[in-house]
């Protein structure tokens, strides 16, 4: 006997066979879809620095513009990143305790990475020049 | 063994006898190593492995920024490591590795969208993203070599 005044749709909202409905996948292509420019902005930057001394390439993340773009580039790369290798992890580890265990290890590797990337990120934008 | 014949396919039986023949002998659906490689599935494939290895990538811009933000004595033993031998191929690696997961992931955001899941469609663009990917790659790095004199620093 269904007691709920819920609707069969309004309790699947959202949710399904993983209990997190289609947020990761829509997080998957929204943190894709920002980094098709990001990444090419990324790479172009890059270039233009390569063999370049400390002090120039931290000129150019003291710059706002390239810190924030910069920041933005790897907020979206570590979620895309951990969203992913979720993924990997999920079709090829079938043992409950392991494929856990790598989940946990590597969401913790993925945003350990960005913060390091972060914390830079930070002293070279808002530190004082050397 | 019992008698009965390792054969694929329906094995006759009289009527109402309860299946004994052991679960192992039965034909099982063919897994992937049974498939000819198609440029769909190897683009499939390439686009899971340029991911992790983006990903360990990420790891060398954390450390790359966290050198140029500690100082100079740092940043030169990043920029070393960068130039040495195993660090071109490694930067080239990463460089097509970016260019065929940016290119394959527009074909994915396009399939999301309902556009080229037409077979024929999908096998060009697949070869396209190859292609693409090793001209860009080699493009970036050739240019890359250029700046400044190159990585020797």
């Amino acid at each position: 006997m269904n007691r709920s005044f819920r609707t069969p749709l309004g309790r699947v909202d959202g949710l399904g066979a993983a209990k997190s409905g289609t947020g990761h996948f829509w997080r998957q292509r929204l943190t894709a879809l920002a980094l098709v420019p990001l990444s090419v902005w990324f790479v172009a930057s890059a270039l233009a620095y390569v063999g370049a001394e400390q002090g120039a390439v931290a000129a150019f993340f003291a710059q706002p513009l390239n810190a924030i773009l910069m920041f933005l580039f790897v907020l979206a790369a570590v979620y895309h990143m951990s969203l992913g290798l979720q993924i990997i992890i999920e079709d090829y580890f079938h043992q409950e305790g392991l494929k856990l265990g790598l989940i946990i290890l590597m969401r913790f590797g993925c945003w350990g990475t960005g913060a390091v990337a972060s914390y830079a990120l930070l002293k070279l934008a808002l530190g004082t020049p050397a | 063994m019992d008698e009965a014949p390792h054969l694929p396919g329906p094995v006759s039986r009289p009527a109402g006898q309860i299946q004994t023949r052991p679960l192992q002998t039965r034909p099982l659906s063919p897994h992937l190593q049974i498939y000819g490689w198609t440029v769909t599935m190897a683009a499939s494939i390439t686009h899971r492995l340029t991911g992790v290895a983006l990903a360990a990538g990420m790891v060398l811009v954390a450390w790359w920024l966290f050198a140029a933000a500690s100082g100079a004595d740092t940043y030169l033993v990043f920029v070393r490591v960068a130039s040495h031998p195993v660090g071109l191929v490694v930067l080239f690696g990463l460089l097509w590795s970016l260019a065929f997961h940016l290119l394959n992931g527009i074909r994915h955001l396009a399939w999301d969208l309902g556009y080229g899941f037409k077979l024929s469609t999908a096998r060009l663009t697949g070869a396209l993203v190859y292609l693409f990917s090793v001209l860009i790659a080699a493009g970036a790095f050739v240019l890359g070599l250029m700046v400044r004199g190159g990585f020797g620093v």
